[in-house]
């Protein structure tokens, strides 16, 4: 748990929510600004609320864009964070860090089926991994999105909202949270914890 | 499937929960952080917190007891008062809330809600509304509500200020129907259901709950993808638990764990 925890301002609005949540669970996030910052940090957490674009741009101006896929840390991308890890995003049509195969989509309203994805929905598992030890299916997390990702290959749990999307996504040492496990009670702050005790 | 939301609002005034009747006669009902972590203990969804003085007066909310409760919860709030600017916004959210709520400033200055939207995204920026019935049978907006003396008639439609938020870039509205508020009859049903066949984004019934059976109705009459309350929750006439077991009873989908 004393392992030093690196935090990306990325201009997300969450910043000060996932902090805390870590410092719930007896962590000391560092917030960084530039990858520089990275230094020495043995998890990295990459928190988002807000536009995909001026994201990216901010990631880019610090030197991120550049580090971030030849960290060999793990990585945990939250919301606006996880699908910044795809290669491409329809919102500002977007170049992502391409860590991960995948293009993020927009989430069309429907009847009945309300844009933003927007409260708490039930996890569904795929697979088995570290990341959701402990945690069961049908599961309860909140979710605030209009963008979303298909479940792919390395998706290792989904929830369904008019269909099915990725909500927790691993492969290897890149592993990402469409919902947000800081403001998603016992189930966030276990995969929080999962994420800052993995091997 | 998403769950539909129980969201207890806790006015806030000077640091503290108040309550009030008809928005007048505002009574102490306690310490803001002490009533946050037993909602969330309980099983709220959500909690909005209002500062209803900070509209009228002039100023912005104070962001010492927002940064007090984002320590503390680990659950989704939202807050809301007297939030004039992105910088407003920026420091709330900063503090550890998930969205901003506005209303008086929205009516004074509509773009404020597309700046908002653009610097947040849309997910982060609830529009508050406080709609009354008037003599021609009409619903309109009402600002500067926090205050009796200070409320005012906007002019606008209820309905086409619903629409006009959600193209500024609102990804929430939550109606106040202020003819039900504090008066614990019910939700406003038909005000809902005319506010949600104009609304794409979720859509939050504020005002009238008095029993368990105004929620169940509000879901099933109205379709609305939460339910806010304050008094019927301060009172403890309403326990969310219980609360929440009855609408599973009724199929209505809600988290329980």
């Amino acid at each position: 748990m004393s392992a030093p925890v690196a935090v990306i301002d990325a201009g997300g609005a969450n910043l000060g929510s996932v902090r805390y949540a870590l410092e719930r669970l007896g962590a000391t996030p560092r917030i960084v600004r530039d990858a520089d910052g990275l230094r020495g940090a043995a998890r990295v957490i990459l928190p988002g609320v807000g536009a995909a674009a001026p994201a990216m741009r901010l990631l880019r101006d610090g030197g991120f864009a550049d580090v971030l896929p030849a960290l060999d840390v793990p990585l945990l991308g939250i919301c606006l964070g996880m699908q910044l890890l795809f290669q491409r995003s329809e919102e500002g049509d977007v170049e992502g860090l391409g860590l991960l195969p995948g293009v993020v989509r927009r989430l069309v309203p429907a009847p009945g089926l309300r844009v933003p994805h927007m409260g708490w929905n039930r996890l569904r598992l795929r697979r088995p991994s570290p990341l959701m030890a402990g945690i069961d299916d049908g599961a309860w997390a909140y979710f605030v999105h209009g963008y979303a990702v298909e479940p792919g290959a390395d998706c290792v749990a989904e929830a369904e909202h008019g269909t099915a999307l990725g909500a927790v996504v691993e492969r290897g040492r890149i592993a990402g949270a469409q919902f947000h496990p800081e403001r998603s009670g016992a189930t966030g702050a276990r995969l929080l914890r999962n994420f800052l005790e993995a091997a | 499937m998403l769950s539909r939301r129980i969201i207890p609002c806790l006015d806030v005034r000077d640091g503290r929960v108040v309550k009030g009747v008809r928005f007048r006669d505002h009574v102490d009902a306690g310490d803001i952080v002490e009533l946050a972590t037993l909602y969330a203990r309980e099983g709220a969804d959500e909690l909005v917190f209002y500062d209803i003085t900070a509209s009228p007066a002039g100023r912005t909310v104070d962001v010492a007891w927002v940064e007090r409760l984002g320590r503390l919860l680990d659950i989704p709030f939202c807050v809301a008062g007297g939030i004039r600017s992105v910088a407003d916004a920026r420091r709330v959210l900063h503090a550890g809330a998930d969205k901003v709520s506005v209303n008086t400033p929205a009516l004074e200055r509509p773009a404020l809600v597309s700046e908002l939207a653009d610097a947040f995204g849309r997910q982060c920026v609830v529009v508050g509304i406080d709609s009354l019935r008037d003599d021609d049978g009409h619903w309109r907006v009402r600002s500067h509500t926090g205050d009796a003396t200070a409320m005012r008639a906007s002019g606008r439609a209820t309905l086409d200020w619903i629409g006009d938020v959600q193209a500024l870039g609102a990804g929430e509205i939550v109606l106040n129907c202020m003819g039900s508020d504090g008066v614990r009859a019910g939700y406003d049903i038909a005000q809902l259901r005319a506010a949600r066949a104009h609304c794409e984004v979720p859509l939050v019934a504020s005002g009238g709950a008095g029993a368990a059976e105004h929620f169940s109705e509000v879901f099933e009459e109205a379709d609305v993808d939460g339910a806010l309350a304050a008094s019927v929750f301060h009172s403890g006439e309403v326990r969310i638990p219980l609360l929440k077991r009855g609408l599973r009873a009724r199929g209505i989908e809600v988290r329980d764990d």
